[in-house]
């Protein structure tokens, strides 16, 4: 990126003007996605006159809505940790796109460790929902913030160690480099180069693990023990309301944008698209990430309409007995191969 | 913990930990399930714009034959919720012939049924001895204010018009 060493700040600006406006953008039609494919699915139509057709407005309204409550904060609550809580989750959720490259020059920076820095920041979230439950002055809160914290620990390994054997195979962190790393072509078919994607190339165990463990991080339904209403009332969420409410919703929203990217990146080939050249790629490379993407996205949310919550030993017992197990041997195979071939 | 040397590695309590399985076909089935109604018409009826037929037994209304009814009172006794209000007076008929016995007819004055209270559990049809009770399936007559939805006889005599002929009697 040359464009760093004239205009920085402006530069900089750009590119966080893009990073925000991408998540809220798409946070919306995912919401409406949500909404929508859960009650076909579940022989609903959903919202319907809304908008005019098709009940379009309806994440819209619904943003209205929470933006005209009332700020509350509980007489008990820690006022300060109360008040930041909801920022730290969306801005995890945002500094999670900063890696992500759309392109082979799109990408708002390289970081050489840029899985571990995924990983690092997506934890950060994690923090904030601790936060929440904590400074709630609520037992609901803080039941729901310490099952957030023991589910998160429990999935953070099986996610780290899923990632782990994709950057054994790629030999490198940065994103870029690993989507490279799937472009390299594996055999000639004639004279055609063919090169595959990773779930296609000895990772479809850390896929399965990763979109498991995904699930889990996003706390999304089979996995939501944290929020789990008829226990919990909202857990961590059960005190907020209005703006800050609307941030936590936006926030889990945008991490599942991103995690979704990521999966698309890390396992499906990211924004790499044969016999293109890099300057095409640039364009054209956006559209495939989101694609693939969406892919993703409409998994989860079939996941979601689907299962039952699972119980909270259940959820423990799945994490630390079977995925991390599995992750590791995986993790041992995946090396082992690496170093034979 | 009992003889078996296998010691519960520290979660007491609970002893069913080591049930679970992973239920793969059932995840699959389920996702084909809820994928297939992805694509199916839902079952929602936009009501205002298309009306829904109930089936005629429906419990939407109930209607009140007048001429049947005796003032026997025993559906207003029976009511759960106290929803029915009966008055009536006797009236005594002329004999036949001359020197005849005085017959004493009851008639009613007064048969309202508040729909505000009303559970539609239809005691006050199973237990009417005269059959001056019936269900109708009509469901359109919601209100602006609680107190129209206390219907009284004539009203009630009007959804007469709507019940529906009773099921034919199954053979044998």
């Amino acid at each position: 990126m040359d464009l760093t060493t004239g205009f920085f700040w402006l530069d900089t600006l750009i590119k966080v003007a893009v990073v925000l406006g991408l998540v809220m953008g798409l946070a919306l039609p995912v919401i409406y996605a949500e909404i929508k494919l859960m009650a076909h699915m579940q022989n609903r139509v959903g919202p319907y006159y809304a908008g005019g057709r098709f009940g379009w407005a309806q994440p819209i309204a619904d943003g209205l809505k929470f933006v005209q409550k009332e700020d509350l904060v509980p007489r008990d609550a820690d006022s300060a940790v109360f008040r930041t809580a909801p920022y730290v989750v969306i801005m995890a959720a945002v500094a999670m796109f900063v890696v992500i490259p759309f392109g082979p020059g799109v990408v708002a920076r390289d970081l050489d460790l840029g899985a571990f820095y995924l990983l690092a920041i997506s934890s950060i979230g994690t923090l904030g929902v601790l936060m929440a439950g904590w400074s709630s002055a609520n037992k609901y809160s803080l039941v729901g913030g310490l099952r957030a914290a023991a589910q998160l620990i429990a999935y953070e390994l099986p996610l780290l160690l899923a990632v782990l054997a994709v950057v054994i195979q790629a030999g490198t962190m940065s994103l870029n480099g690993i989507v490279e790393a799937q472009g390299v072509p594996l055999f000639h078919v004639g004279s055609i180069e063919v090169s595959l994607p990773y779930i296609l190339t000895g990772q479809i165990v850390s896929f399965v693990i990763f979109l498991i463990a995904m699930v889990a991080e996003l706390s999304r339904i089979p996995f939501d023990m944290p929020i789990a209403e008829s226990e919990l009332t909202m857990g961590y969420l059960t005190e907020y309301s209005s703006v800050r409410f609307s941030m936590f919703f936006l926030g889990e929203y945008a991490s599942l944008i991103a995690f979704s990217l990521i999966v698309a990146t890390l396992f499906l080939g990211g924004y790499y698209v044969p016999f293109v050249s890099e300057a095409w790629l640039n364009a054209v490379g956006p559209l495939v990430v989101f694609a693939k993407g969406a892919l993703i996205v409409f998994f989860a949310l079939w996941i979601r309409s689907t299962f039952p919550r699972l119980r909270e030993d259940q959820l423990q017992t799945m994490a630390w007995r079977w995925l991390i197990p599995i992750a590791l041997i995986n993790v041992m195979v995946i090396s082992f191969v690496k170093v034979v071939i | 913990m009992t003889g078996n040397g296998s010691p519960d590695n520290g979660q007491n309590g609970n002893g069913d930990h080591k049930k679970i399985r992973f239920p793969f076909p059932g995840l699959f089935k389920g996702l084909a399930f809820t994928g297939k109604y992805l694509f199916k018409k839902p079952a929602t009826v936009f009501y205002p714009d298309e009306q829904e037929i109930p089936v005629p037994r429906a419990r939407g209304v109930i209607a009140l034959d007048t001429e049947a009814c005796t003032v026997c009172m025993l559906c207003a006794r029976e009511c759960p919720d106290w929803c029915i209000y009966i008055e009536g007076h006797k009236e005594e008929q002329e004999p036949e012939e001359p020197g005849g016995r005085v017959k004493v007819r009851a008639e009613l004055d007064r048969f309202d049924i508040d729909y505000g209270l009303c559970m539609y559990c239809g005691i006050c049809v199973d237990v009417c001895p005269f059959d001056a009770l019936f269900w109708s399936p009509e469901y359109e007559y919601s209100e602006h204010a609680v107190v129209d939805l206390l219907h009284d006889k004539a009203r009630l005599t009007d959804w007469l018009e709507t019940v529906q002929p009773p099921p034919p009697l199954e053979s044998s």
